[in-house]
């Protein structure tokens, strides 16, 4: 990451992200981007409970994102 | 065609090496010459292009023949998983292959821009040798044309195709009846979401990559192993969507599939999700749908599983009789149910 | 997860029989009529209970007289026009977008950021942003607005479009209206304004609102707690997408389009004029306002005589009924959002009322 630039992993897309709107976002916390910024953390616990519900289903549909570079 | 002289350094004015396609290399003189036997021909040993007449002879076993033509603009050339080169060659031997022929010679067509890069065109030739020499299929003849940079994107390719019909391979939307099964040979969306991934402005990187492949082998091995194939068809631009709205006008049958029966890469599903795309109307460049009687079904997925191609295959679904204007309707994950539509031919990335 | 949606079912069967009576649910947000659309909720839902889809694609109620300026700015040998995708086939009067594009320069983005890049990339032109959008949108807009004054990049404005959606909510539910029964709330438009910003839609109309994410499970749940809610006579406000929404929401975002921003009156297709609807650029950066640089109003365009997507909407009528359906407003040339909309009541009706009964 660097100063408000991040790079977001997500099923093995990487995409960029500003975190302009999420100053507290750190490396490797669950991020919801839209439209090319990160807008909200992700609750590790609650995502879980809907990543299982769609891992059950099949694979993903919209993923939280998680912040690697 | 006007024979422009380039603006050259002396050196590459020497005959010999020149880095660039020059203008010139169209004019059907020395320099075009020079493009064709020392990039062109050394790659495509066969005897009807070694020949270089204007028309190629061929000696084709006797039967219907099929033909087609298909020409190639995709930007960027190189992507992961192949480039234009490949793509021009898998793309015309698969519409051969799923008409039900075992394809016979290809004609191949170059639109160079002035200024394109001669290591690149080698990369592209090389590619195209390469793709022709796996599906078994010679380019025996061909044409090059120059034109001014800007015109061409680069390079645009056409490529013509030959084939010869499948004895007994009887496809079309007449031969498709309610109960037929859909079968795919796997994974959906791969091409097209690699390509969108791979332009600039896209800003994101991943690991997909596209299906690319020459798809006959299979094919050839399904109709020559299996009875019952009513109809085939590779869905391309468009997607699946596309396919199986033509397959349900043309038959004037509905159709049906579940959505847990089509095989998707989960990195694809993400990519277009991110951007609003629906995976079912996104380019496949490796895959044919095939309409197959419920009796042969099982076989067909079987012959499907032990070819390299068709590891994933899926039945999808099946045709159904209409009430009266036929759709495509698809059983979604939850159990739901939604009309598949034809594209509207150009899909954007949604925002709001 | 299966279960989960059985039971949620089986909450929406047993509060509407109980109910007796048509229930009408509307959703406000795009992505949401996308979702419900491409999972096929709507077969799934019990007969009784009606799924309106609201005036939530920011750009399908994009008043024709906005597109109208962006095509003339388009026009513009000066102009680098950058839009999302979403935009490119809206109809102006003549022409959308998407027909312009093969002679002027028009260049769809994923990202403000984008736009603003486009113009550092190409300081002989200016870039004119299309800035649309509810919500969740806006944050984005105004950080590049701040960049762009930070950096000097005088060669960028925006065309605020940035709509508002809890005074359209507001605006539907007053007057002789008393369709809609409830609301399915936007969720990542409540990630930024927080849930707490339909307290006002409960308290004031007495109407549940029930703030859900995308994935068809959320959103069935949603319709089950709304369907729970409704049957027992309460009206709440509650979130079951805790995972990303808060009850304050993001206060840097909100923060970034207050100082930007302020709320004025708008023009909404197929709705008319809603007060304090629209954001407009602030005076401290009126530079980078594409309607003062080029001296544009947005004037809305003559309410196309006879659309009467307001209805539609709210549901009060069928699309049928609409005079205009299928014969001068056809998804190939559509008047009203409920028809510019692919997924909107009058193109979904357009496309499934000739095949089978089943609704979509």
């Amino acid at each position: 990451m660097e100063a408000d630039r991040a790079i977001v992993d997500a099923m093995g897309n990487r995409w960029k992200a500003k975190t302009t709107l999420l100053p507290e976002a750190k490396l490797g916390d669950l991020v919801l981007v839209h439209a090319g910024f990160a807008i909200s953390l992700v609750d590790e616990e609650e995502a879980k409970k809907t990543w299982q519900l769609i891992a059950e289903i099949s694979e993903f549909e919209d993923t939280p994102n998680k912040v690697s570079g | 065609m006007v024979q422009i002289q380039p603006k050259k350094s002396a050196e590459t004015m020497k005959a010999g090496k020149h880095e660039k396609i020059l203008l010139a290399h169209g004019g059907g003189g020395q320099l075009m010459d020079e493009l064709i036997r020392r990039h062109i021909l050394p790659k495509f040993k066969n005897d009807a292009l070694a020949e270089l007449g204007d028309s190629a002879r061929l000696n084709l076993p006797c039967g219907v023949l099929c033909f087609t033509t298909d020409s190639y603009v995709v930007k960027p050339l190189f992507f992961n998983g192949g480039d234009i080169g490949k793509l021009a060659v898998c793309g015309t031997v698969n519409d051969l292959a799923v008409a039900g022929a075992r394809p016979a010679a290809l004609a191949l067509s170059l639109i160079i821009e002035d200024g394109f890069e001669i290591a690149l065109l080698d990369r592209i030739l090389v590619s195209i040798a390469e793709a022709a020499r796996q599906s078994n299929v010679d380019i025996v003849t061909g044409d090059t044309k120059t034109v001014e940079a800007g015109a061409a994107d680069g390079i645009f390719i056409n490529t013509a195709g030959i084939g010869v019909r499948i004895a007994d391979a009887d496809l079309g939307f007449g031969r498709i009846a309610a109960g037929d099964k859909i079968l795919i040979n796997g994974t959906i969306g791969d091409h097209g979401m690699t390509i969108i991934s791979q332009r600039q402005d896209m800003g994101f990187q991943s690991q997909l990559a596209s299906d690319c492949a020459a798809l006959a082998s299979l094919t050839c091995e399904l109709l020559e192993n299996a009875t019952g194939i009513r109809f085939m068809r590779d869905p391309t631009r468009g997607g699946l969507a596309a396919t199986l709205n033509e397959i349900a006008r043309g038959a004037g049958l509905s159709v049906e599939i579940r959505e847990k029966d089509i095989p998707v890469r989960p990195a694809v599903q993400a990519a277009a999700d991110m951007l609003g795309f629906d995976v079912l109307t996104i380019a496949n460049e490796g895959k044919f749908v095939a309409v197959v009687a419920p009796e042969s079904a099982d076989r067909c997925l079987s012959i499907c599983a032990n070819h390299p191609l068709g590891k994933e295959a899926k039945i999808m679904g099946e045709v159904i009789e209409t009430p009266d204007v036929p759709v495509v309707e698809m059983k979604t994950r939850i159990g739901g149910r939604r009309i598949v539509q034809m594209p509207y031919g150009r899909e954007l990335p949604r925002i709001c | 997860m299966l279960d989960r949606i059985n039971k949620a079912q089986s909450m929406m069967n047993a509060a509407c029989k109980a109910m007796g009576r048509q229930v009408h649910i509307m959703e406000v947000c795009g992505t949401h009529t996308v979702s419900i659309f491409r999972n096929g909720i709507r077969s799934i839902l019990p007969g009784s209970l009606k799924l309106l889809s609201g005036p939530g694609c920011p750009v399908c109620v994009t008043d024709q007289g906005y597109i109208d300026i962006v095509l003339e700015l388009a026009d513009r040998e000066d102009c680098i026009i950058a839009t999302y995708g979403d935009m490119i086939r809206v109809p102006g009067k003549d022409h959308s977008l998407e027909t312009k594009q093969a002679k002027a320069d028009v260049k769809v983005v994923l990202s403000s950021e984008d736009a603003l890049q486009l113009a550092k990339d190409n300081p002989e032109k200016t870039v004119v942003f299309i800035a649309v959008g509810f919500g969740t949108t806006a944050p984005a807009t105004a950080v590049v607005v701040k960049e762009a004054a930070a950096e000097s990049i005088d060669n960028f404005c925006i065309l605020s479009g940035h709509k508002l959606v809890v005074p359209a909510m507001r605006a539907l539910l007053s007057g002789k209206n008393h369709n809609i029964d409830a609301f399915l709330c936007p969720g990542h438009v409540s990630v930024i304004i927080g849930y707490g910003a339909f307290a006002e839609i409960v308290e004031d109309f007495g109407r549940p609102c029930v703030v859900a994410g995308f994935e068809a499970v959320q959103i069935i749940e949603g319709l089950a707690e709304i369907c729970e809610q409704l049957s027992s006579g309460k009206a709440e406000l509650k979130s079951i997408y805790p995972a990303v929404v808060t009850e304050k929401g993001n206060a840097a975002a909100q923060r970034v389009i207050e100082e930007c921003f302020e709320p004025v009156d708008g023009f909404w297709r197929g709705l008319g004029k809603i007060e304090k609807s629209t954001l407009k650029l602030k005076d401290k950066y009126e530079r980078f306002d594409a309607f003062k640089r080029f001296d544009i109003t947005e004037a809305p365009a003559e309410e196309a005589r006879g659309c009467r997507c307001g209805e539609v909407l709210c549901g009060l009528i069928e699309p049928p009924e609409c005079a205009l359906f299928g014969q001068s407003c056809t998804p190939q040339e559509p008047v009203g959002p409920c028809m510019v909309s692919s997924e909107g009541a009058c193109a979904a009706w357009f496309k499934y009322s000739r095949k089978r009964a089943q609704k979509p």
